[in-house]
């Protein structure tokens, strides 16, 4: 058996989420999907299982391209997905579950003995009657499990499957995905954990901005695959050193948590003219520190002062007035309002004069600043109709011009290499005028060409902060992946 | 996060289709149940607009939907669904026939003050579903419908309790209020004042709306409350600020329910301007200026189908059949179009 994506293309407005990604997984292969969020795993697994409709490309089981209308089609090709969130309806009982998507009359009976069966197999163990609100969400995966397998699943896709479980369930279920691939299952995890793939995978594919930019058989060094997820960077030969002046932002002993990530007692002085990048695999916590310095997550302890100002109390609006301005990656959802104008995207950000709009000065306002920042588009033009890299222009041309310091995630996530320079010369001259600007970056070649310094977060936790200059690419690399060595 | 709220940017056209659309679909009803579609229609005409008395019946039936509606068009471009206004409209009511009750000096005085406190009782009804929903997040709409039953609850309370009528407790109303606190009318029924002030609601909002920052910032908060708190706008304070305005004119509209048109504190003060307000904003897409005449097409048919069963035995929730199916459709063309131009964006042939 084998399974094979050809080509596959989906596009969502102007993004392209997936440009084309081939793949063929052999038949008793744990295969990886790796990548960043947003390189497009997800849109292709989604497309695999029937959950959407791909633009173009085919999906081949033993060479016999698959109709998938629904996820009901795939299923009975045999492909079967397991979603981060299992699909259990918690009010049902275990067996109601099992039963639940079963084609045709179903016998409990011989339902129960199946589950039982093929629980015992892999060392599940399940009170049939128990209702699934008992579970934990490792055990609503192994019913996910047994339940597909029981459908017929030949192909087994797990998205993010360890979020959520522990450690004794994340071994048991490891096992059982070996298990089911040495029965001559395919098996495709989906994951941005390296450590996971690693230890699971066998050959794995690598995924940036909407392309399978590599296949590699498992064991490989960790750089190269960090490389392929961060993108190569290029030996810079000679970088412009920074002009730090005076103390913008100073965090003195800061404890914050948001999710799975903490800062512990980080203390980290930023000052004018300076570019900190901050590095690490998705979810390691460099969000936490963007939206603790913008005010959005209360720390717990330690202070954060701009300038001579202790802001530790302030909200975000009292700091976004102080001077400090931060861009959050999701242009659409959290930056800019889908049916606004370009024209009014101004006006909502702009100091107002007066109560009422005076609605020709705006445009011929608005008009000059398209024309400035080059926004393909015109006063009208709504928000949602602007391509990825017009939407960052936007964001930049909404900037006032007195920030001091600039907290942004992936400033040039999803945008060409073209409007990717044009940002950063716009960030430079900012930082030229003595603005500090603190940036989240999946790309190693914008991480060591435009920071000064380097915080490398991994698991949660900053994992050691580097001065970019004295930094190889491999070195980063090698930290991103979680290894350190002298 | 991901807007929740339905689109509803439909253009003038598919709005025309609707019309065309629920028009055929009730001729068909009122075929169906026997009767000539086109004499129903003559007699929704006559019935409504025919004489200067019902012309006048009508108008005053349009004053309470379009104060309401207007208040409505506030508060869901603010991305809420203030299904509390029933509540304010009869929280209006309560505040304004105190003071007609208790307040005894000169008719400008009375009123002034009657419109000044039906306007603050719906304001704070308003205001209090908005602060469920700010500090302790009860969506507006559970919350909304809780203060409406508490709004009617207390209403009835009020008629059979403290404030019935000499002698007999009955649900049919409290006494009429003095002569000098109802509002001053032409003829027998038309308020001057209650248009004028329908007439200023409207065009307030369709100002504010349209070129304030304070309406600029309202509409932002309703399209993305998360990048309308990222790019600097304190949104707590723009929910609670439509919340205010959606109750202050729905108080209004309870007032002049009350000393306009009823002359007394009933339970049924509100009329169901409330709920029929939310289909006249869902049809006028939320558009100031469209409140005006759909209101006025909704009350129409609202006054005339009472003409509808006494000439041609039909029953008179015929009116309601239609006003209802004729949003149905308008969403479901409105619906049907956004589908299309979302099936032409992501079929990448069509956009090359």
């Amino acid at each position: 058996m084998s399974l094979e994506l050809r080509d596959i293309r989906k596009y969502f407005g102007s993004v392209h989420a997936n440009d084309g990604v081939s793949l063929k997984v052999e038949a008793g292969s744990l295969h990886g999907l790796l990548g960043e969020n947003g390189a497009g795993k997800s849109t292709l697994m989604k497309v695999l299982s029937g959950f959407i409709d791909a633009d173009s490309g085919d999906v081949l089981l033993d060479g016999e391209v698959v109709e998938m209308a629904s996820p009901r089609d795939a299923v009975s090709a045999g492909i079967g997905m397991l979603h981060q969130d299992p699909l259990v309806f918690l009010p049902f009982s275990v067996l109601d579950n099992f039963l639940l998507a079963s084609p045709g009359r179903a016998d409990r009976g011989a339902a129960a003995r199946e589950l039982k069966r093929l629980s015992s197999t892999f060392g599940f163990a399940f009170d049939p009657d128990a209702p699934a609100r008992s579970l934990t969400v490792g055990e609503r995966q192994q019913l996910e499990i047994v339940r597909l397998l029981w459908l017929g699943a030949k192909v087994l896709i797990l998205d993010e499957p360890t979020t959520g479980i522990s450690a004794s369930q994340q071994a048991l279920l490891f096992e059982t995905l070996r298990t089911l691939a040495a029965q001559g299952m395919i098996v495709i995890f989906v994951s941005h954990k390296l450590e996971e793939v690693e230890a699971l995978c066998n050959r794995v594919t690598v995924m940036r901005r909407g392309q399978a930019v590599g296949e590699v058989p498992l064991p490989a060094p960790v750089e190269r695959l960090v490389e392929l997820m961060f993108g190569r960077a290029v030996e810079i030969a000679e970088r412009t050193p920074g002009h730090p002046g005076a103390v913008a932002l100073e965090l003195t002993g800061i404890d914050a948590e948001d999710r799975l990530t903490s800062l512990d007692g980080l203390s980290l002085t930023i000052r004018r003219g300076e570019v900190i990048g901050l590095a690490g695999l998705e979810g390691s916590g460099q969000r936490t520190l963007l939206r603790t310095c913008a005010g959005l997550i209360a720390p717990s302890a330690g202070t954060i002062r701009l300038g001579e100002t202790d802001l530790t109390s302030r909200g975000y609006h009292e700091r976004r007035d102080a001077g400090i301005h931060y861009v959050p990656a999701g242009r659409l959802e959290e930056g800019l309002i889908q049916g606004v104008s370009i024209t009014e995207h101004f006006l909502l950000c702009g100091t107002q004069k007066g109560a009422v709009i005076d609605w020709s000065q705006a445009r011929s306002a608005a008009e000059a600043k398209i024309g400035e920042h080059s926004i393909v588009g015109t006063t009208e033009s709504s928000a949602e109709s602007l391509s990825g890299g017009n939407q960052q222009r936007l964001l930049l041309a909404m900037m006032p011009d007195d920030i001091e310091v600039l907290l942004m995630e992936h400033p040039t996530r999803g945008l060409d290499i073209a409007s990717g320079d044009w940002v950063w010369t716009k960030l430079l001259q900012r930082v030229a005028r003595g603005a500090a600007i603190v940036f989240s970056s999946a790309d190693l070649d914008e991480l060591l060409r435009y920071s000064d310094r380097i915080v490398v977060f991994f698991a949660g936790r900053v994992f050691k902060i580097l001065e970019a200059r004295e930094t190889s690419p491999d070195r980063l690399a090698h930290l991103i992946g979680g290894r350190d060595q002298p | 996060m991901i807007d929740r709220r339905p689109s509803l940017r439909f253009g003038t056209g598919s709005r025309m289709l609707a019309v065309l659309l629920a028009l055929g679909f009730t001729s068909l009803l009122i075929v169906v149940a026997g009767a000539s579609p086109i004499e129903s229609f003559r007699l929704l005409w006559e019935g409504s607009v025919g004489t200067s008395d019902k012309l006048a019946n009508t108008l005053m039936t349009w004053v309470p939907l379009v104060l309401a509606s207007a208040g409505l068009v506030v508060t869901f471009s603010a991305g809420l669904w203030n299904i509390g206004v029933e509540g304010q409209i009869v929280m209006g009511a309560v505040a304004a026939s105190w003071v007609a009750r208790e307040v005894h000096v000169g008719t400008p005085t009375i009123i002034t003050v009657a419109l000044l406190a039906g306007l603050v009782g719906g304001l704070l009804w308003g205001l209090l579903a908005g602060a469920l929903r700010v500090y302790g997040r009860v969506n507006e709409i559970f919350g909304g419908l809780g203060l409406d039953f508490v709004a009617t609850g207390f209403v009835v309370y009020l008629v059979i309790g403290p404030w019935k009528r000499a002698g007999i407790a009955s649900t049919s109303g409290t006494d009429p209020f003095p002569r000098e606190a109802w509002l001053p009318t032409i003829g027998n029924k038309l308020a001057p004042i209650a248009v004028i002030l329908a007439v200023l609601a409207v065009v307030g909002v369709y100002l504010l709306m349209r070129g304030t920052y304070f309406g600029l910032r309202l509409k932002a908060v309703g399209a993305n409350p998360a990048s309308a708190f990222i790019v600097g706008i304190r949104t707590h304070r723009y929910l609670l600020a439509a919340m205010a305005i959606g109750g202050a004119l729905a108080g209004v509209a309870g007032t002049i329910q009350a000393i306009g048109f009823q002359h007394k504190l009933v339970p049924a003060i509100s009329g169901g301007y409330g709920f029929l307000g939310i289909l006249v904003v869902l049809l006028a897409a939320y558009r100031a200026a469209l409140i005006a005449p759909i209101a006025f097409f909704f009350v129409m048919i609202s006054v005339g189908s009472s003409q509808l069963s006494l000439r041609l035995g039909l029953d008179s929730s015929i009116g309601g059949v239609i006003q209802g199916s004729l949003v149905l459709i308008a969403i479901l063309v409105g619906g049907w179009q956004v589908q299309q131009r979302a099936r032409r964006r992501s079929d990448p042939a069509a956009e090359s």
